[in-house]
């Protein structure tokens, strides 16, 4: 197939962007091998996955569309809500209620020709490894750090050393306010999410004491009424932040303290915004990011210009500051970090036998290690009461508790981070 | 598409396939395997597989509260270190700095949290608010009163209330040795 034609393109339908894809620039990549070929991967075989369809993935979806994408999968959990109308463009009044994956990917295919548009109303948690093998890139538009966690380590822990295709791109976006930032990460090469995580600012928390007997902001009375009050009224029933009834209760609760200490501004959204942590979205910093994180996925998958190495940064708050940085990969890190072993043993090698070896190892150096697998404890130095319950394991053999090809995670006060053993039998 | 791969030479080290263990749980398993815990802390887990949910009894061997044992429960999220463990008093005791539904008042459980942190740092916090309770950020605003302005009449509440007393109308858990 050619790449400047399908069934539902019409002439000089990408005019402007082959101007970008016909011949090489002075600044693409060398592997860039201008014409229809690359033409006919972004358009015909690129598979791409965006993540999140709020605020920035709206954006997201509409500019790798209108760049030539064609096959886009849109996974998002939330229903839309009014609130989310101002700036998230693909939805409309009558949408509200509605999973947001299913009306943006509908929406986008029918204002864009030719583009297929595949939503999953869910979670990402609910995706294996088989799932997010068939994309050649990752866009996320999230607002949880937790979700960024979770997507990094997914994609960081997929890069199979045997298989190129097993390694996939992920553009990160991200808003607050006024604030941004765009990244690109290549899982195991460039630094992962994991390895900035102390970068992030901290969420704003006030101070238990001054909640509990010096409330001076209505945030101080919300605070209250959540952290104090619901668990002394409620016990162990958890909050649910997307429950009205629930904010309900919490805000004629924190109305009442604010008006014990003439303090103004409980208001229900207010409320609803303290207790889930909302921030106030602007519009045009999600399309900033957004342009952003788009471009380099364009980028990425046509090796047309040279990508973000790796950290774009927009400070909107007093004017307009930006700044790139090539943030560098933490050896210590956890995901994407530590060092990694391969050994092989003997088949009847007790755990106590695998610990001396490792001690032995002139090559880590390592003292007192701690030994787990994903799903259990093999053997820990302490506290003492978990070196008794896991002592008797010492006398088990490795096979019995680790299977062929398995993983062993190490840890030691001499190391800085983690040491993982792949295991084989001989 | 950009050829990634070819930037991935010279690391054999790394290009190893990472486990499935999640950082969260590799961050918990380094923590308490390097725990270094006075004698008067001690960890208790009532299912020793689950590493997330454990109690810390503290026994102060000196200060006001000498002689009472002081059970802590921890809660750890799959988001730690970025989100701090949840940390709750599990009796009912007689102290500035904890409400009698046992939430603490230490910095570093909340407002003033970092990643660098670790559970060794939150545990000795927690020993240190029985060696000097702090009555500049008060949670039971009575016991920060009193310590503040009767120091002796704060001291023989703290010690009736150890054995189960009553001070003001409440009743206090027993938490003697």
């Amino acid at each position: 197939m050619n790449g400047n034609s399908t069934s539902s393109d019409w002439d000089g339908r990408y005019f402007h962007v082959d101007q970008i894809l016909d011949k090489a620039g002075p600044r693409t990549d060398e592997s860039f091998v201008p014409g229809d070929q690359v033409k006919d991967f972004l358009r015909n075989n690129c598979k791409i996955l965006v993540i999140g369809a709020g605020g920035l993935g709206c954006e997201i979806l509409a500019n790798l569309a209108l760049s030539g994408f064609k096959d886009i999968h849109v996974i998002d959990m939330d229903t839309i809500d009014i609130s989310n109308l101002n700036r998230q463009f693909l939805f409309r009044q009558k949408d509200v209620g509605k999973p947001k994956a299913l009306v943006a990917a509908e929406f986008i295919m029918n204002r864009v020709p030719g583009v297929k548009v595949t939503p999953y109303y869910g979670k990402i948690q609910d995706k294996d490894e088989d799932y997010y093998m068939q994309f050649n890139l990752v866009v996320c538009g999230l607002d949880s750090v937790e979700a960024r966690r979770w997507i990094n380590a997914t994609l960081v822990n997929m890069v199979d050393p045997e298989n190129p295709e097993s390694l996939k791109p992920l553009i990160d976006g991200g808003t607050e306010g006024f604030k941004g930032q765009a990244r690109v990460i290549l899982p195991t090469v460039s630094s992962c999410y994991e390895c900035s995580l102390d970068m992030l600012n901290k969420p704003t928390a006030f101070p238990i004491c001054t909640i509990a007997n010096t409330p001076r902001l209505p945030e101080h009375c919300i605070e209250w009424a959540s952290v104090l009050e619901w668990p002394r009224v409620y016990g162990d029933k958890k909050l649910d932040t997307d429950d009205p009834e629930h904010i309900g209760w919490l805000y004629d609760v924190a109305s009442k303290r604010a008006k014990e200490f003439k303090i103004e501004g409980v208001t229900w959204s207010l409320t609803q915004g303290v207790v889930k942590n909302i921030i106030p979205a602007i519009a045009s910093t999600n399309a900033i990011i957004a342009a952003s994180c788009c471009n380099e996925a364009f980028k990425i998958a046509t090796s047309s210009a040279a990508y973000l190495n790796n950290y774009f940064m927009l400070i909107g708050t007093e004017g307009v500051y930006s700044y790139t940085f090539e943030h560098e990969r933490r050896k210590e890190c956890p995901v994407c970090g530590g060092e990694s072993l391969d050994i092989s043993i003997r088949k009847d090698w007790t755990v106590e036998r695998l610990i001396e070896m490792l001690v032995e190892k002139q090559d880590i150096q390592i003292k007192k290690p701690s030994l787990s697998t994903p799903t259990k404890q093999i053997y820990f130095q302490a506290p003492p009461q978990l070196e008794q319950a896991t002592r008797p394991n010492l006398e088990k053999k490795v096979s019995e508790l680790v299977e062929e090809g398995g993983e062993i995670t190490v840890t030691a006060s001499t190391l800085p981070f983690n040491l993982s053993l792949r295991i084989t039998y001989t | 598409m950009l050829k990634i791969w070819s930037m991935k030479k010279n690391e054999d080290a790394a290009a190893k396939k990472k486990p499935k263990t999640s950082a969260a749980q590799i961050r918990v398993q380094k923590d308490l395997t390097e725990l270094d815990l006075p004698s008067t802390m001690q960890t208790h887990f009532p299912d020793p597989a689950d590493l997330l949910n454990f109690t810390l009894k503290i026994t102060p061997d000196e200060g006001m509260y000498k002689g009472g044992v002081f059970t802590f429960s921890f809660n750890i999220n799959p988001n730690y270190p970025h989100e701090p463990p949840k940390v709750k008093c599990v009796p009912k005791i007689y102290h500035p700095n904890v409400d009698l539904e046992g939430n603490v008042c230490l910095n570093i459980l909340r407002e003033d949290w970092k990643p660098v942190l670790n559970l060794n740092s939150v545990m000795v916090g927690l020993q240190y608010l029985f060696l000097e309770p702090n009555a500049d950020d008060p949670l039971n605003k009575e016991a920060a009163e009193e310590l503040k302005k009767n120091r002796d009449q704060f001291l023989y509440h703290v010690k009736s209330s150890m054995r189960g007393g009553y001070i003001k109308g409440e009743q206090y858990d027993s938490v003697a040795q």
